[in-house]
């Protein structure tokens, strides 16, 4: 029997087979299927012209109107009491309004939906997220997550897998957004494409649980299927702490076959920046000799708006200030986020500092709302694609980059590093 | 299964689904309506010439990005008949089976044929047939299964069929 990876091993449990191999079409059960308000509206149409009476359980999917929320205009509204009036007339248990929700992927494991062993789907490209936890969980479009809501299954190519080895501990000002975007740089947005990444070594003991959600969440932007850590005490405590749900623990076996394999010392990695328009056009903060004046600073996303990001910003903001003519938007992920944010007083360093604070939203990371570039302005960003238009006008410019560098770019007037302020 | 003929509108590397359909655009989920923003921020001049059965043509990692499954729905309801491409993100390739717009995979198709070309793919035997040229490339053709989603127009109608 040939070894089997994390993500391999998972499938095949959930697939009830002993044994999966890379390429291998399966049916998998599911623990989660996950909507938001852009792709649940489509996935609810589908669903109803399907044969089926409801839902296949109304615990294990997850609605969460987030991108265009609260609503941002008369047809977002439409597709929100779409999403609303189909949660109540299904009874489905984890929906989240407006006062109680957050950015899904923020939210989900927050809220102890998410678990070591789980295969989830979401109809959001972001929902490999949940791999920080030793979950297998992948994005989806509509159509699979109305097929998942009714029947509780999806088929899955078993995928092969590239094994990241991360060792040392990373620097002051270094953090999870640093090892992703290097490593979407090393390999490129397709590097990973229809693989799972599997992030293993002893430098994830110097990684927080906010970090490897950061690096999990941007599989996706290497063209990945999933991408997994596998589980520590740090993971465990996470779910005890958020979770009642019981969690199962898949390692790879150590004869499993990866198609690649890269060692990555944290200690060496330096803050990192990708210049507009694909998240691989990475340079370090010392690649970067011109300036580069900026229009806008956005601090938030499923990618980095977490306690961990905002605690970062406010290091850097505390004590001083936005740079004259420099927008500072500061997100914080979820209610929680939110409340304990302003309990430790991060809330007012940044209002303090020249920035605004927004309730929980996706918004200006898609080109939604709250935040949208004008024809020739830059933004540095704490979210994850700077493709062509994506936070507006389409001779727009984002500059994705971490809550450090961003908190500091905001100060400077131009993309920055805390050392250098 | 039925083939795809028509002229070719041609594209590079990493294609994003922002590009496909922007964001601002998503507050709806008419595909009538996204079509006629398909492309926009690509190729503000696609919408104005797609004819039905037109085919786009790209390199690699085509639908890269959001999951949106407005993407495919917005190119299929502008009356494409066929992507092909060197390679597609996964998301992508996945949704366009899903709702029944054949995808074809054929790096050699994606770099031989140009803009403009007459192009003829025969979904049964993933033959791809540059008419302008008089070349003909093997794309991989689909498994049994796909063909079938594709066939039902997507996955909703081939699970009802079952």
């Amino acid at each position: 029997m040939m070894g089997m990876t994390m993500t391999q091993k998972i499938l095949a449990a959930h697939a009830g087979l002993d044994q999966v191999e890379a390429g291998q079409l399966i049916e998998a059960d599911l623990d989660l299927v996950l909507g938001n308000d852009i792709t649940s509206p489509v996935a609810i149409k589908e669903m109803e012209k399907m044969n089926v009476d409801g839902v296949f359980h109304k615990d294990k999917i997850a609605l969460v109107p987030d991108h265009f929320v609260p609503n941002k205009d008369i047809k977002s509204a439409e597709h929100c009491k779409c999403v609303r009036e189909f949660a109540r007339r299904n009874e489905i248990t984890n929906y989240f309004e407006v006062g109680q929700m957050g950015i899904e992927h923020a939210l989900l494991p927050e809220k102890g939906l998410t678990v070591a062993g789980d295969v989830i789907i979401g109809a959001d490209s972001h929902t490999c997220t949940y791999g920080a936890l030793g979950a297998f969980s992948t994005g989806v479009g509509s159509t699979d997550m109305a097929a998942g809501m009714a029947t509780g299954k999806a088929w899955f190519k078993v995928p092969s897998a590239i094994r990241f080895n991360l060792i040392g501990k990373p620097s002051q000002w270094v953090s999870g957004k640093d090892v992703i975007l290097h490593i979407i740089g090393m390999i490129g947005v397709d590097g990973a494409l229809y693989k799972s990444m599997e992030f293993v070594g002893e430098g994830i003991q110097n990684l927080t649980m906010d970090d490897r959600f950061t690096i999990a969440n941007m599989a996706i932007e290497a063209g990945g299927k999933n991408g997994i850590f596998p589980v520590d005490d740090l993971a465990i405590s996470y779910m005890k702490e958020h979770s009642v749900r019981e969690f199962r623990i898949y390692e790879a076996d150590e004869d499993a076959v990866y198609d690649e394999e890269y060692t990555i010392d944290l200690s060496a990695l330096r803050p990192t920046v990708a210049f507009p328009h694909l998240p691989e056009n990475t340079r370090t903060i010392d690649e970067i000799t011109e300036d580069i004046q900026i229009d806008q600073v956005v601090i938030g996303s499923c990618t980095n708006g977490r306690l961990e990001d905002l605690r970062i910003a406010a290091r850097v903001l505390d004590g001083r200030h936005v740079a004259e003519g420099i927008r500072c938007i500061v997100i914080p992920a979820t209610q929680a986020v939110y409340l304990q944010a302003m309990e430790e007083g991060l809330l007012k360093t940044f209002i303090e500092a020249g920035a605004v604070v927004s309730t929980p939203t996706c918004g200006p990371c898609l080109g939604g709302y709250m935040g949208i570039l004008a024809e020739g302005e830059r933004c540095v960003s704490t979210t994850n694609r700077n493709f062509v238009g994506r936070m507006g006008h389409v001779n727009s410019e984002v500059y994705l980059a971490s809550p450090a560098v961003a908190a500091a770019s905001a100060v400077a007037g131009k993309i920055a590093c805390p050392c250098q302020l | 299964m039925k083939a795809a003929k028509g002229l070719v509108f041609k594209y590079g590397d990493n294609v994003d689904t922002d590009v496909i359909i922007p964001a601002r655009y998503l507050n709806s989920s008419d595909p009538a309506e996204l079509a006629t923003h398909c492309m926009e921020d690509i190729d503000r001049e696609f919408v104005h010439k797609v004819k039905k059965g037109d085919i786009i043509v790209a390199t690699k990692n085509f639908g890269c990005g959001s999951s949106r499954e407005h993407a495919p729905l917005a190119i299929k309801a502008a009356g494409v008949s066929c992507v092909i491409a060197q390679t597609f993100a996964r998301i992508f390739y996945r949704n366009a089976i899903n709702i029944g717009l054949p995808i074809i995979e054929c790096p050699e198709a994606a770099a031989g044929i140009d803009a403009g070309d007459e192009v003829e793919v025969n979904f049964d035997t993933g033959v791809i047939t540059d008419v302008t040229k008089q070349t003909s490339y093997q794309g991989q053709a689909f498994p049994e299964f796909m063909q079938k989603i594709i066939a039902a127009e997507g996955l909703v109608n081939y699970i009802n069929q079952k």
